[in-house]
């Protein structure tokens, strides 16, 4: 059995080295990136219990409030005689030395359990700050950026905590509450329960509960973390599932390389039956070759997966920072799990690619040494029949996209997904055979030949167009569903952004951080000339049933009378008079699918100490975040948390001010705080920077798919040639010039690539409309209006184009090459 | 004029670092509609020969002329050239291409030359070959002896002053390699070309001109 393998496989593979090693990498590419997302994605999610919950000591339940838990809470907690430990945290974000975020966390620096170099006494009456050893020595000077106020800290000491992998900025309780503007308030509450009662978190919870205001939220500690992985778990799993395009581009080459090795040792393998090999025996031989690639090229895989991570691991943060919760990516870790599971997709995609050619091997009788031309004279009488299979796969697409989700995952759109690929990779055969009749003209003999060699040697051209097909098809959907998402958000921006300027905090943005402008500020630019009305805008992070949420307040007077907000449902001037009367809201769509609520239905939320009702008066179409909005007039949400900062400011001109004066008078009115300005424009241009950005990782996805199959097609062209060498000879013989013969190669490469695009256009197309209104829909919740985007998609389908002709180069430059008398002499 | 003139030509190859000669002076001249089978066994230098004499290689030495063109003067494009307009090959195998059809594969050299009246011209051949009504079936719907005429047909398409045959009816029994026989003697007698024909079969020496025997690289 060994001896066999090293003959009938070992052996060939070696021999054909080019072929063998571009096998290797598309499986090394489709696993490296499976690996390295699923590592990035984890280190990205990984990072909510990194630098904060680090420091959290030996705490087992924490007390929560929006807008923070009154320290009178805290006083009445802490006088009752229960045998636990109450410790208070202010926790924010600061900017240090105006360049990156960091978590920045008050504490009691002498009840908690914070290792430090220094001296925590020290810290308290220099007023100094503890870091992370990432930011610093002891004794250094730290410029932070809290809300709009920068100052200056001097570092007291060292945070020694060995877990501490991220950055992190530690201060005492007071100078915290008095640098974020906390009045009265603590973030959150972190209970220690006895040793003997770590095992009673839920008794203790229950226990507590009546003690707190209705408004807080008393839960074990982690769960934030949980709810975090929950949040992102649509987004983590749709990455996922992107990443597997590359494999699956794979596998086509499996399927290719091994049925090239099967059809040209019909006769080895005719003549190993007959000196008493088993068919068992030949199956089991040609899927160890599947084995071989599945396995080598899954741990080069890993280890190109390992370095790539490094790289998508910045792509994924700034998708996860865009759209749902401020975090530093935590570091890579080799996760043996992923690992395992990421080398086991490489092994799984193998030998299912193999198993149709390797149980072809097993059925050849031992008399038979076939020609290729019997084999494809089936395929082509086949390929009427597997026309009809592709419609019926469409057809099953189009129902599989009506299933509701299932356990909130949109596993039809999924399948149906796959239907399409398999689709177009049916139709592969019959559409080389009608394109290589209709272009036989186009390009004289060359044309004629190319086009009758890839018609003739069906089996593999279709194979090699079928795997480019899926990789334009998956390009062509992401770009129709990214392109219009992006023109449906422009749209709705027109709309949406009425203000002349907006001012918020220096620093980047995120979902979950919304740090304020101080209400003097506010009140400044209110009295400038010039200046018609300013929209307060106030956001505060809650969560809704476990699941994180925005709740914003406006002034609803002003969008009455300058926004144009529409509703998807909801008659938009009741809602409006109900928000300004205090009894209903309205709420954005992704939180209405997420959340499954409906107008009419009532929300009841975590206000302070309060927990009012709300009647949802409309739902609003919104494109910022996934997590949602539910919005309220600012009137009712100072009523239940006191305080005129605001999140940022919306300042409407008058219609005859000027402008460029106007943005210098704001300018001056809050210098010298930390603010940035945007024109309307500029935050149009912000919006879809951050959109774009956020579809970085998609389009790297993609662009490692499309590689894989254009190097596929390279390498089997190759292998193409080499088989054809004879024919190619001849050519020669007859009196071909060695111009024509790289034409001919070139015109082969261009008709993959132009069948290629046909087919992954067209199941392109159908793609998007799974992507829009399915996978999307039911993931997310956004509502996408379908637009093409001609001009990127036809930039980028001539970019494949051309790279697939130029993959056609090398092939070309050996069939030139061959020495047609040997070639001929060889047969 | 001759339309092949072969003087004094030398042939060595480097064998597994060995210098291996497989011609070793060989001169040989054939005028229009001269039919010539060059004899000998497996090895001894009869494919060298056809292809010098095919402008498919060059000669270590000495002169090899077609047509009045000296193979060794002329580069890539002008040897392309030279086997467009003036040489036919026919092989042992046939060696049809298995994608066309058999008036493609015939109308594929006038193709590769850029000629006129390609479809033609390729119909007209293959009814000189009485295989008229076979022009759009594929390869393997033929005999071995209809793929040979075919690979004739092709061979004289575009009017050769010289056809070259390989073992030509290697492949096929005596009554069908008969037949291919008459058909070459046809052409070298109809349109006078000139035939220069490598065998393995004494029977083929009944439609040729000469007989030229070689051994060891040499003419004997």
């Amino acid at each position: 059995m060994i001896r066999l393998l090293q003959r009938l496989i070992l052996r060939p593979l070696l021999a054909d080295w080019g072929r063998t090693g571009v096998t290797l990498m598309s499986i090394a590419l489709g696993v490296a990136v499976i690996f390295a997302m699923d590592l990035a994605s984890e280190a990205a999610a990984g990072s909510f219990k990194t630098s904060m919950e680090t420091v959290s000591g030996p705490d087992d339940i924490e007390i929560l409030a929006t807008g923070g838990v009154p320290v009178a809470v805290l006083g009445k907690l802490m006088q009752l005689p229960l045998p636990v430990k109450f410790s208070a945290r202010i926790e924010d974000y600061a900017i240090v030395n105006g360049k990156r975020n960091v978590p920045l966390v008050g504490v009691d620096v002498y009840a908690n359990a914070l290792e430090v170099e220094g001296d925590a006494g020290v810290a308290v009456e220099l007023h100094g700050i503890f870091v992370s050893e990432s930011l610093g020595a002891r004794g250094d000077l730290l410029s932070l950026q809290v809300n709009d106020e920068v100052r200056e800290y001097k570092i007291i000491g060292v945070i020694n905590a060995k877990q501490l992998t991220g950055d992190l900025v530690a201060m005492d309780l007071e100078d915290a509450e008095a640098v974020t503007g906390r009045r009265d308030r603590v973030d959150r509450v972190l209970v220690s329960l006895p040793a003997g009662e770590k095992e009673n978190v839920e008794g203790w919870v229950e226990r507590l509960r009546p003690e707190l205001p209705e408004g807080a939220t008393i839960r074990p500690v982690g769960a934030r973390t949980e709810e975090n992985r929950k949040m992102l778990a649509a987004f983590r799993w749709n990455l996922r599932i992107l990443s597997y395009i590359a494999l699956m581009v794979g596998a086509f080459l499996i399927y290719n390389t091994i049925s090239v090795s099967v059809v040209r040792r019909r006769a080895e393998i005719g003549l190993v039956r007959a000196v008493g090999a088993t068919k068992a025996l030949m199956t089991w031989a040609f899927l160890s070759e599947a084995m071989f690639f599945g396995v080598i090229g899954g741990l080069l895989g890993l280890a190109a997966g390992r370095l790539l991570a490094e790289g998508a691991v910045k792509l994924v943060e700034l998708t996860v920072q865009a759209l749902y919760v401020s975090s530093v990516a935590s570091p890579i870790r080799f996760d043996p799990g992923a690992a395992a599971l990421s080398l086991a997709a490489g092994i799984g995609v193998s030998l299912v690619a193999a198993l149709a050619p390797a149980l072809e091997a097993g059925q050849i009788p031992p008399t038979e040494a076939m020609a290729r031309g019997r084999i494809d004279t089936q395929l082509k009488e086949a390929s009427g029949r597997r026309l009809w299979v592709a419609l019926g796969m469409v057809i099953a697409a189009g129902l599989l996209s009506l299933l509701p989700p299932i356990a909130g995952k949109p596993l039809g759109g999924y399948v149906a997904t796959l239907a399409l690929v398999a689709a177009a990779s049916l139709s592969a055969p019959s559409l080389i055979q009608f394109g290589a009749r209709r272009l036989a003209g186009v390009g004289g003999v060359k044309s004629l030949l190319a086009g009758r060699s890839l018609a003739g040697a069906l089996r593999r051209s279709s194979v090699l167009v079928a795997a480019l097909a899926t990789a334009i098809g998956m390009m062509t959907s992401v770009g129709i569903m990214v392109g219009s998402f992006r023109e449906t958000m422009l749209t709705w921006l027109d709309g949406q952004i009425r203000a002349d300027f907006y001012l918020r905090p220096a620093g980047t943005a995120a979902m979950d951080r919304h740090p304020s402008i101080s209400d003097d500020v506010a009140r400044r630019v209110e009295a400038l000339p010039g200046v018609a009305a300013v929209d307060r805008f106030r956001a505060y992070s809650i969560r809704y049933h476990g699941l994180p949420v925005t709740l914003a307040a406006g002034d609803v007077r002003a969008q009455m009378r300058y926004g144009r907000t529409s509703l998807k449902s909801g008659d938009k001037d009741e809602a409006m008079r109900a928000m300004l009367a205090g009894e209903a809201v309205i709420v954005s769509e992704p939180f209405s699918e997420k959340h499954h609520v409906r107008v009419g239905d009532r929300l009841e939320l975590p206000l302070g100490a309060a927990r009012p009702s709300f009647r949802i008066a409309g739902i609003y179409f919104d494109y910022t975040s996934e997590n949602g909005y539910i919005i309220l007039d600012q009137a009712v949400l100072r009523k239940y948390l006191p305080g005129d900062e605001a999140s940022n400011l919306a300042v409407y001109a008058e219609p005859d001010a000027d402008r460029v004066k106007l943005r210098g008078l704001i300018e001056a009115s809050y210098a010298p705080r930390r603010i940035t300005v945007f024109e309307n424009g500029a935050l149009r241009r912000e919006a879809i920077r951050i959109f774009d950005q956020t579809f970085a990782v998609t389009y790297a996805l993609e662009a490692v798919a499309i590689f894989v199959a254009v190097m596929g097609v390279a390498g089997a062209m190759l292998a193409l040639i080499i088989d054809r060498r004879r024919e190619i000879g001849l050519l020669r013989f007859l009196g071909a010039s060695a111009g024509q013969v790289r034409g001919i190669i070139l015109f082969e490469a261009g008709f993959i690539g132009l069948f290629s695009q046909v087919l992954g256009v067209a199941s392109g197309a159908l793609l998007s409309l799974v992507l829009i209104y399915v996978i999307n829909k039911q993931s997310f919740g956004w509502t996408i209006e379908f637009h093409l985007p001609v001009a990127a998609m036809l930039g980028a389908l001539t970019f494949v184009f051309v790279a697939t002709v130029i993959a056609g180069l090398y092939p070309a430059r050996v069939a030139v090459r061959l020495n047609p008398i040997e070639v001929m002499h060889d047969e | 004029m001759a339309i092949l003139e072969i003087e004094d030509v030398h042939k060595q190859y480097l064998a597994q670092g060995q210098r291996v000669a497989a011609l070793a002076g060989v001169s040989l001249h054939l005028e229009a509609g001269d039919f010539i089978a060059l004899v000998g066994r497996s090895g001894c230098g009869k494919s060298t020969l056809l292809n010098l004499a095919g402008a498919m290689d060059f000669p270590t030495s000495g002169v090899v002329r077609i047509d009045g063109a000296e193979t060794s003067h002329l580069d890539d494009a002008g040897l392309t050239e030279l086997r467009r307009t003036k040489v036919g090959f026919i092989f042992q195998n046939f060696q049809l291409l298995p994608t066309l059809s058999v008036v493609e594969n015939v109308e594929l050299p006038l193709l590769l030359a850029g000629a006129a009246r390609a479809r033609q011209r390729s119909l007209e051949t293959l009814e000189w070959v009485e295989l008229g009504g076979y022009g759009m079936r594929m390869p393997h719907q033929l005999s071995g002896g209809q793929m040979q005429r075919v690979a004739i047909a092709r061979a004289l398409v575009s009017k050769p002053r010289l056809l070259l045959a390989d073992e030509p009816i290697g492949n096929l029994d005596t009554t069908t390699g008969n037949i291919i026989l008459d058909l070459m003697r046809r052409a070298a007698d109809e349109f006078d070309t000139a035939i220069l024909m490598a065998t393995h079969s004494a029977d083929s020496t009944r439609v040729t001109d000469r007989r030229v025997e070689m051994r060891d690289g040499l003419i004997v």
